[in-house]
Order: C-alpha cells, then sequence, then structure tokens
C-alpha cells in the first residue's frame, strides 16, 4: 500500500521497473557529478599550456606534476590550506560552544526577554547579506583595523544565528522532567549543560560542527574581500588567484580545485551520515 | 556570577531558583548577543545610514535620498534586476521539477539504494563554488576542443562561444545551476514523501486509482508546504546569486549577465561607491520580502502546517 503498486505476484515486472529506475536516477547523477570526474581526471595530466590540447575524458596517463606546478606556483600554497584550517577549524569549535550554550538558554531556561530576543536573532535570516557587507567591511577595515588577519576572517563567523536555530529547535524536545532532577540534585544550570545536555545533544552538535566547517572552508567572498596578501589568504581565494594568474595552464587549475575539494570528499566519505541528516534537521516542519 | 550561585544555596524557594537561572541564561547568550550586536545589527543599522550618504573615508555627507533616485534612474540597475529575474525563473522552477522527480524515482527503491543515491545527489554541494566554476569555464571552453562543444559536434550543433557572448552567456549560468547538486532539495522531498499517511494511498487504490492519478490527488497536495519552502528559499537565494556570474563572466558580455547581487558588488568593492550600494542592497531586502509575501499569500493559504 504505496504509492508505487506493489506488483504481488508479478516479480518480473517489478524487477523491470526497478532497474528502469536506477538507470534513469543513474544517468542524471552522472550529469551532476562530471564536473567532478572531469576534475579529477585532468588533473593528471601535464602542466602545459592548453593552446591546442584537447581534452580527454579518460586518463591517459597519470603524473602528480600538474600538482606540484599548483603548489610551485607561490610560495604560500600551502600556507592557503592551512589558512583555510585555522580559520574554519576556529569559527567551528566557536560556533558548536556558543551556539549550543545560547540554543540551550532559549529552549531549556525562562529569562525576561526571552521571546524578544530569540525574534531578533531570527529577524536577521530575513536579511541579504548584501546589506551587512559593506558596513561590516567598513568596520573590519576602518574602524578595527584588523584587515588581513585571522581575527578579520574568524570574528564575523564566531555564532551564526542558523546554528543558534538548529541548536533550539533540536533543544525544544528534550524532556523538561531530566532537567529538573538535576536541578533537585543540587545541578546548576552549567552542570546541567555539560552531564544533561551535551551528551544528549552529540548528534546535533556533530550535524552543526559539519556544516559550519564546510561552510566555512568553501566561502570565498568573506576572505576574498579582508585579505591582501598571499600568506593571509584562504584556499578558494588563493586558488581564484592562481586561476586568474595562469589562465591557459589547463590541468593545474584543476589540480588546484581538486585540492581545494579535497578535504570535503574526504570529510563527506567518512561522515556521510551526518551530512545527510543536517540537511533535514530544522529544515522541515513534522 | 559567584553571587548569583551563592543566593541560590542561600535561598532554595522554587520560584527563586527560576529567578537565579535568569543570570545562567543571560551568561549562556552574551557571547552571540555581542557577536549579533556587532556583525548583524550593527552594520544593518550603518546601512541604513550609509544610504543616506555619500560615503567619504573621513566624515561622510548626508545626501538625503539621491542614492535612492540614482538607483532608480540607473538603466543598469534595472538590467540587473531583470537578469535576477530571468536567472530565478529558468533555475528555481526546474530545480525543483528535477528534486521532485528525483525523489518520486527513489521512493520505491531499497533502503540501502535510497541512501546511496542521496549521498551521490548530495556529493557535488561539498565541492567549493570556487572549484566547480574553474572546472565549468574549461567545459564552457569556446574552443572546437571544449568540452560542450565536442559534446554538441556530435549532434551537429556548430561551435558556440558559451560564455563570451551575450545571447548565450546566460544560459550557460543556468544551465549550470541545472546540473549543480539538487541533493538538498531531493533530501528534503525524500522526508516529505515517508511522511505521507499510507492510509491515503490505501483508500485511494481500493477506489481503483492510477499511479498517476495517485500523484496528482495526494502526493502533490501533501507535498505543498515542502514545495513551498523550498520555493522560498530558492527564490530567495537566487536573487542573492553572486559568486557565479562574478567567477564565471564577471558580469559580461555586455552586462548581460550582471545580477542585482554583483551590481552591489561592484558599485561597493570596484567604484567604491558604498552609498549607492547601501541604497540598493535595501531595496533588494524590500523585492525579496515582498516576493515571499506574494508567494506566501498565493500559494500558502491552503497549506496546513
Amino acid at each position: 500500500m504505496a504509492l508505487y503498486s506493489t506488483h504481488t505476484g508479478n516479480k518480473p515486472i517489478k524487477y523491470i521497473r526497478n532497474t528502469t529506475i536506477i538507470i534513469v536516477l543513474l544517468l542524471f547523477a552522472l550529469a551532476t557529478l562530471f564536473p567532478i570526474y572531469f576534475m579529477i581526471i585532468s588533473s593528471f595530466g601535464d602542466p602545459v599550456e592548453a593552446g591546442a590540447l584537447s581534452y580527454s575524458l579518460w586518463p591517459s596517463k597519470i603524473s602528480l606534476d600538474s600538482y606540484k606546478f599548483f603548489f610551485d606556483y607561490s610560495e604560500h600554497s600551502y600556507r592557503w590550506l592551512l589558512n583555510s584550517l585555522i580559520v574554519a577549524g576556529c569559527v567551528t569549535i566557536s560556533n558548536v560552544v556558543f551556539a549550543t550554550l545560547a540554543g540551550y538558554a532559549f529552549s531549556k531556561i525562562r529569562f525576561k526577554g526571552r521571546t524578544v530576543l530569540f525574534f531578533v536573532l531570527l529577524c536577521a535570516m530575513m536579511i541579504p547579506y548584501q546589506v551587512t557587507q559593506v558596513p561590516l567591511y567598513i568596520l573590519i577595515v576602518n574602524v578595527f583595523q584588523i584587515e588581513n588577519t585571522y581575527r578579520a576572517l574568524i570574528m564575523p563567523g564566531l555564532v551564526t544565528v542558523y546554528n543558534i536555530f538548529l541548536a533550539k529547535q533540536f533543544m525544544t524536545s528534550i524532556p523538561t522532567e531530566i532537567l529538573e532532577c538535576a536541578k533537585v540534585e543540587g545541578c546548576n544550570q552549567l552542570q546541567i549543560f555539560i552531564r544533561v545536555i551535551v551528551p544528549l545533544s552529540k548528534t546535533v552538535m556533530a550535524v552543526m560542527a559539519i556544516l559550519t566547517f564546510m561552510e566555512s572552508w568553501n566561502t570565498f567572498f568573506w576572505p576574498f574581500l579582508v585579505t591582501n596578501t598571499m600568506d593571509m589568504q584562504t584556499i578558494q581565494v588563493g586558488l581564484k588567484n592562481f586561476r586568474f594568474a595562469n589562465t591557459t595552464y589547463f590541468a593545474p587549475m584543476m589540480a588546484g580545485a581538486t585540492i581545494s575539494a579535497l578535504p570535503m570528499f574526504i570529510l563527506f566519505f567518512s561522515l556521510q551520515k551526518y551530512f545527510l541528516e543536517g540537511v533535514t534537521v530544522g529544515a522541515v516542519k513534522g | 556570577m559567584a553571587q548569583l550561585a551563592k543566593t541560590q544555596i542561600v535561598k532554595p524557594a522554587k520560584r527563586r531558583r527560576w529567578k537565579g537561572d535568569g543570570g545562567w541564561a543571560y551568561a549562556f547568550i552574551a557571547v552571540a548577543l555581542i557577536v549579533y550586536a556587532m556583525f548583524t545589527a550593527y552594520p544593518v543599522v550603518s546601512a541604513f545610514i550609509i544610504s543616506f550618504q555619500e560615503y567619504r573615508p573621513l566624515g561622510s555627507v548626508f545626501i538625503g535620498f539621491d542614492n535612492y533616485v540614482n538607483t532608480f534612474q540607473d538603466s543598469l540597475f534595472w538590467k540587473s534586476i531583470k537578469n535576477t529575474i530571468v536567472y530565478t525563473v529558468l533555475t528555481v522552477p526546474v530545480s525543483l521539477f528535477l528534486s521532485f522527480a528525483v525523489a518520486i524515482l527513489i521512493i520505491p527503491l531499497k533502503k540501502g539504494l535510497q541512501t546511496t543515491f542521496k549521498a551521490v545527489y548530495y556529493l557535488p554541494a561539498v565541492a567549493s563554488g570556487v572549484a566547480l566554476s574553474v572546472v565549468w569555464l574549461w567545459i564552457f571552453d569556446p574552443m572546437t576542443s571544449g568540452v560542450l562543444n565536442q559534446l554538441l559536434a556530435v549532434f551537429g550543433i556548430s561551435n558556440q562561444n558559451w560564455l563570451g557572448s551575450s545571447a548565450s552567456a546566460m544560459f550557460s549560468l543556468v544551465l549550470m545551476a541545472w546540473l549543480s547538486s539538487h541533493g538538498t532539495s531531493i533530501i528534503i522531498y525524500l522526508a516529505a514523501l515517508l511522511g505521507i499517511d499510507g492510509s491515503y494511498y490505501e483508500a485511494a487504490e481500493l477506489d481503483g486509482a492510477s499511479f498517476l492519478q495517485k500523484l496528482w490527488y495526494i502526493v502533490i497536495p501533501c507535498l505543498k508546504p515542502t514545495t513551498l519552502f523550498l520555493l522560498v528559499t530558492g527564490v530567495i537565494g537566487s536573487f542573492q546569486v553572486f559568486q557565479n556570474a562574478y567567477l564565471m563572466t564577471g558580469g559580461g558580455p555586455d552586462n548581460a549577465t550582471t545580477m542585482v547581487g554583483l551590481l552591489i558588488f561592484n558599485n561597493a568593492f570596484k567604484y567604491f561607491e558604498f552609498g549607492e550600494a547601501a541604497a540598493q542592497s535595501l531595496i533588494l531586502t524590500v523585492i525579496i520580502a515582498g516576493i515571499s509575501l506574494i508567494q506566501f499569500k498565493f500559494l500558502g493559504n491552503d497549506v496546513e502546517y
């Protein structure tokens, strides 16, 4: 009893139907995966100018010379990866700690102004980032004068409203009785948070950590605005600069793109469950 | 904080306890509020003020509504609005349809296969926009050796200057959006599909409903809230699109792919017209809010949450 007929007693029809479906799904999947396949395959080519070269969809040879070419482009190429790691790491840790704390306070502690404050926070999610980008740039560059520092890269992303919302949504479902028990036992709020809330919220914290890390690693716009020397750039900004400096070097460009995406692929394959769960946590009602 | 803890011990009455927790709550949200105030609330207020000024590093000058008037008289602004609308209309509905179709096709498969396909469709979303733009740039290579041109040659279609001609540049960006990851919407649709009560189908089958009838009378109405959610978030996202236009075409040729997000970026960080950029960003906010409201009004009136 479902959307599809079950074809009881007619196995071959069901088999043919499912096979057809799988083929259609695979074809579309191939189309969306093609750019990534093309990127990885081409990155093993030779670092020569693209002039008369025609692209092949099969690896004719496997050489890592293009990767070497990419890293040789600037003495800071390795630093880009490190910078991305430092920025994404700090942003992730701070988001997990502070968004979970705030989410707990908003969902389980009664205090004056709770509803109003949370509403004010939610308003932020409706404002396009174009509105804040100019004042934020002026604030960081002209007022604080911390352009081209890790602080400039990290500070605006310390806690995002989205993560607070995610934590609050999740924690609302934790039974209040447990927290009251802990209170009767003499725990203060910080102890309740550490001993009761955190162990119960591991899933949402993992989801938050992964999504925040991915977003921070992949972000291009803000690091591009506030960095101006090669040694402070993140891998995304570095890749963009490499592209504009070496417009004809096809394989090295693909190697650079692969390098910038590879950490996320590794993360995705090892923590797939949390990635997929992250999409539905807090996204759909009911 | 120590003092608050002490009152708690001295006066263990229940009401007192809740009152004491207020201090904890403020401590817990303190960092979030400070970050919010500094990097979101202040910039929004500031953007509002800047939009009435001509920005100068040492003391800006108030010029009233000039930035807004200039924007509305600027033909490039209207062109960018038009481009944004074209892009949105061509990408968002197609993306919704593709996600819906894929979700419907995944549903009858076994659990393990479902998860595999979810992962496969989600995978392109983890690659950064910059990396993908680099790849697409070569796919759109205008030479005969370009990947897409080679593919078209198989069908006997001649060479196209994909990103370089104003006729096809916008279409190229749209094609890129069609073939990007739809994983998020597919997973959200799947979750909603699994939430439909089986008894609806049962009743329909007793009445002899076909697959298409079930799709039309049960699935589509039941998924209306999900579709509305994806439509509104999709349109909002599409109106802010900046990165692909910036990295792939830079808005050209002849501003054929200049969208509002890119226009604001150019005004702000290419020409340093902060006032005009701020005014345009606030206009964009109003447009986005308006479109969301219209969508809720026309599509959301019989949606039950």
